[in-house]
């Protein structure tokens, strides 16, 4: 007879127990990485002339992985010098010999995706599972796309003809330093312009080795340029005259001072900073396929994400449905060694980081809102924040308005689509949004009201070098990947 | 078809909400990428060997046939630490002779009835089959719903269809088979589940397939039937379970399934009360990374047959 076996409608709790706990899965492909780094200048490694090293640490255990140079002025002078000896003979190449270049890139990249993957997740922390599927094959997707793109500037605007801009200052930040390399690098070496590009001082690494594929690809001396370093060294890219464009991603702060120290000087510039995304919840929308939308667009990198889902706006009516359904998903969220593959939230990138998170933190509990975080063990050495959830959270709380860049999700409500339009633009920024409805039109309606950059439905963080990326607003200005990104790497010339 | 059975399946979807197709296929995409090694594979792999109904539905069975299975279930390998199946699953007429075999073991007697598996007979025969079936000896019934009656918005005359399928069960298990290929939408598969569970005791299943049609258990109907059965269970405190059945044919897709049960339902649901594999060349591949984890090498393909017809 088969045992049935009685309820006990009280208990109607899941258990996420270790009746069958996943074994340590450590990914045991070697990274490559050099005890010491130089800057990458002219097609070569040299020390720099400020003599000086940092360390570079990884956030999985705050062991040391590397020294890199710390590049002063005089160093990122002569990078900017090596870039503009190499535009002469670079922007004078035909479109289809760049794109060769790009082409091989591309490819030499793929060859090395294990080990980048790997380095990529000790440097900056995270899970080897995200960079490996997406961090490293989506910056090898750039590289292919741009290549294409290379041959046919001629076509890109009719009547009017696309020239390099010059010699280019790129900043990079560090919560996807492979990635956005690709992001930047990419569209400026297509369009015929030599770079100077200075990684995040914590994640310089994957930049460095990236330097070795383009010796592999035998890009030609000068073409590109990586000088390491922290804020001064960046102002020293910014600040030089022979830039004649500086693309920035990071923080709106430093993206306005940047503005600032910029004006008046003719040089060209795009910013991709900051975002308090909004994240939109209909009441008649799939409620799980959203959980898992809202999951991973607060999780998704340990919330280092500039379009993070950071701001949850729920429909009154489903609010309660929605937060219990996310409790219950972050009971299987694993957080820790970001090298492990069954991990889904791994480390945050740096003390700094972690700090600004627990403040963060701390004000929201302080302001009144409804904290819960899962019981979960985190790795005693590195930086590790549980994954959070502050429901009753008002407009006017910090949490609602600052980006917190870490696994911190702000839920407040709404009771109508035109509440919810409101409450989504009622912030500084404006990079991205998501809206989760059964209906096509309110999809379309909603897009159009909401002032963001970027508007995903039914699903979140999905990205292709096709599909131009940037905000307005304090969320900066200019566009990244598709036709829109190229064109912020040229001129446009009147064809007679 | 009638406005009036339109609106019954647009309310009962209003009323259990809707699945998002692209949401499920990413969700189940990220089951796949779990990383199962060690002695979490091989609790795993043993826990798949005891949810197995190890299945054979052909026009061809004998009761040699049916014997043969039911030793491979008691004992899928001369290696003495692999579980017996949960049970085997055949046809109403060969229910009396798996009996010979199983009686008194632990591994359970399953037979498809109600006109298996089109349903496409009066009631009264399919009634008639179910109560043939317990007769000889069945423990566990495994019906199909009424597709025609569901596509046409006959929502009531399907739930009558399984309660009365349900009685004829007397105290014996039920299993409710949807045939999810041919309700096609993710949304209809969530519907049929309610529909079937809001008449189902606790521990009688919902299941996928018949494995007679073109495409059977996919990752993605599989986790759309989980989240019914865990909000019916969070709504109710009625645990039903599930079987996954048709396609399943390598460790490494039973892993993953027991992976979507895992991180969706919990532990409660990680047992053979709760959660089944209607396969039958899974049960050697089971068997052939076992015996690989226990030696350290794989064994040659012919030590373990594919084709469960020479079990």
């Amino acid at each position: 007879m088969p045992v049935k076996k009685s309820t006990c409608p009280a208990a109607r709790e899941l258990l996420f127990g270790d009746l069958w706990e996943y074994d340590p899965a450590p990914e045991s492909a070697p990274a490559f990485i050099e005890p010491r780094y130089g800057l990458f200048i002219n097609g070569k490694f040299v020390a720099p002339k400020t003599k000086k090293y940092f360390d570079s640490i990884s956030p999985r255990n705050e062991e040391k992985l590397s020294e890199i140079a710390l590049a002063g002025a005089a160093d990122v002078d002569a990078a900017y010098q090596a870039a503009s000896a190499a535009f002469t003979s670079w922007s004078k190449l035909p479109g289809t010999e760049r794109a060769k270049y790009l082409f091989r890139i591309a490819r030499l990249l793929q060859d090395r995706a294990r080990e980048f993957a790997v380095a990529e997740t000790l440097d900056g922390g995270k899970p080897i599972t995200e960079s490996r599927d997406f961090d490293v094959p989506m910056a090898a997707a750039h590289f292919f796309y741009h290549a294409g793109w290379a041959d046919k500037l001629g076509y890109v605007t009719p009547g009017r003809k696309l020239t390099p801009l010059g010699v280019v200052g790129q900043i990079i930040p560090w919560n996807f330093p492979l990635l956005m390399l690709a992001w930047k690098l990419a569209p400026a070496l297509a369009t015929g312009n030599t770079v100077v590009l200075k990684p995040a001082e914590t994640t310089s690494i994957t930049a460095l080795k990236f330097a070795s594929i383009l010796q592999d690809a035998g890009l030609p001396p000068g073409v590109v340029n990586i000088v390491t370093g922290a804020g001064e060294t960046g102002a020293a890219v910014v600040n030089h005259p022979l830039a004649a464009k500086i693309a920035f991603t990071g923080s709106t702060e430093v993206g306005k001072s940047i503005q600032r120290a910029l004006a008046g000087t003719g040089k060209r510039l795009t910013l991709e900073l900051g975002g308090k995304t909004a994240n939109i919840i209909f009441e008649d929308a799939p409620l799980d396929q959203a959980v898992e939308g809202i999951i991973n667009g607060i999780f998704f990198n340990q919330g280092h994400v500039c379009c993070a889902g950071s701001r949850l706006l729920v429909q009154e009516s489903v609010a309660g449905q929605i937060l219990s359904k996310l409790k219950i998903r972050l009971k299987s969220l694993r957080t820790g060694d970001p090298l492990d593959k069954n991990t889904d939230v791994g480390a945050i990138n740096s003390q700094a980081q972690l700090d600004r998170i627990r403040e963060l933190v701390a004000c929201g509990v302080a302001e009144g809102a409804e904290l819960y975080q899962p019981d979960c063990e985190l790795p005693k050495k590195g930086f590790y924040f549980p994954p959070t959830l502050f429901s009753k959270v008002a407009m006017s709380h910090r949490i609602a308005r600052d980006e917190i860049f870490g696994p911190v999700l702000s839920i407040l409500t709404f009771r109508t689509p035109e509440e919810a339009g409101e409450k989504a633009n009622n912030t500084c920024y404006g990079l991205s949004a998501g809206v989760w409805t059964d209906k096509g039109s309110r999809i379309l309606k909603m897009s159009a009201a909401l002032k963001a950059g970027i508007v995903w439905a039914n699903s979140f963080n999905k990205f292709d070098p096709a599909s131009p990326f940037g905000g307005y607003r304090e969320s900066g200005l200019g566009r990244e990947g598709g036709k829109q990104g190229l064109l912020d790497y040229a001129n446009l010339i009147q064809v007679p | 078809m009638s406005t009036r059975n339109f609106h019954a399946l647009r309310g009962l979807l209003n009323d259990v909400g809707a699945v998002d197709q692209v949401g499920i296929d990413e969700r189940v995409a990220k089951f796949a990428t779990r990383s199962i090694k060690k002695n979490a594979k091989v609790f795993g792999l043993k826990l798949a060997v005891t949810m197995v109904d190890l299945t054979t539905l052909e026009g061809k069975d004998t009761p040699g046939k049916i014997a043969s299975l039911c030793q491979k279930a008691l004992r899928p390998h001369d290696a003495t630490d692999i579980p017996p199946t949960a049970a085997v699953c055949v046809y109403p007429s060969m229910v009396k002779h798996a009996a010979k075999h199983l009686r008194g073991t632990p591994v359970k007697i399953a037979s498809v009835a109600a006109a298996f598996p089109s349903s496409q007979t009066p009631l009264r025969t399919r009634i008639a089959e179910v109560r043939a079936a317990v007769a000889d000896g069945a423990d566990e019934i495994d019906m199909v719903i009424n597709r025609g009656a569901f596509l046409a918005g006959e929502l009531q005359l399907v739930q009558d269809e399984i309660s009365a399928v349900l009685e004829a069960c007397g105290d014996r298990t039920l299993k409710v088979i949807l045939e999810t290929s041919e309700l096609e939408t993710y949304d209809n598969i969530r519907a049929a589940s309610f529909l079937a569970m809001r008449v189902l005791r606790p521990g009688d299943f919902i299941k996928t397939s018949t494995g007679k049609t073109s495409a059977n258990a996919t990752p993605g109907n599989n986790q759309v039937m989980l989240e019914a059965i865990r909000d019916h269970f969070l709504a109710t405190g009625i645990e039903i379970a599930m079987k996954p059945a048709g396609g399943i044919r390598t460790a490494k897709q039973a892993l993953h399934f027991l992976v979507a049960v895992k991180e969706t339902l919990g532990d409660a649901w990680l047992t053979n009360t709760r959660y089944r594999f209607g396969a039958s060349a899974l049960l050697n591949d089971l068997v052939r990374q076992l015996v690989k984890e226990k030696t350290g090498a794989y064994q040659a393909p012919y030590t373990f047959s594919e084709s469960s017809s020479a079990y």
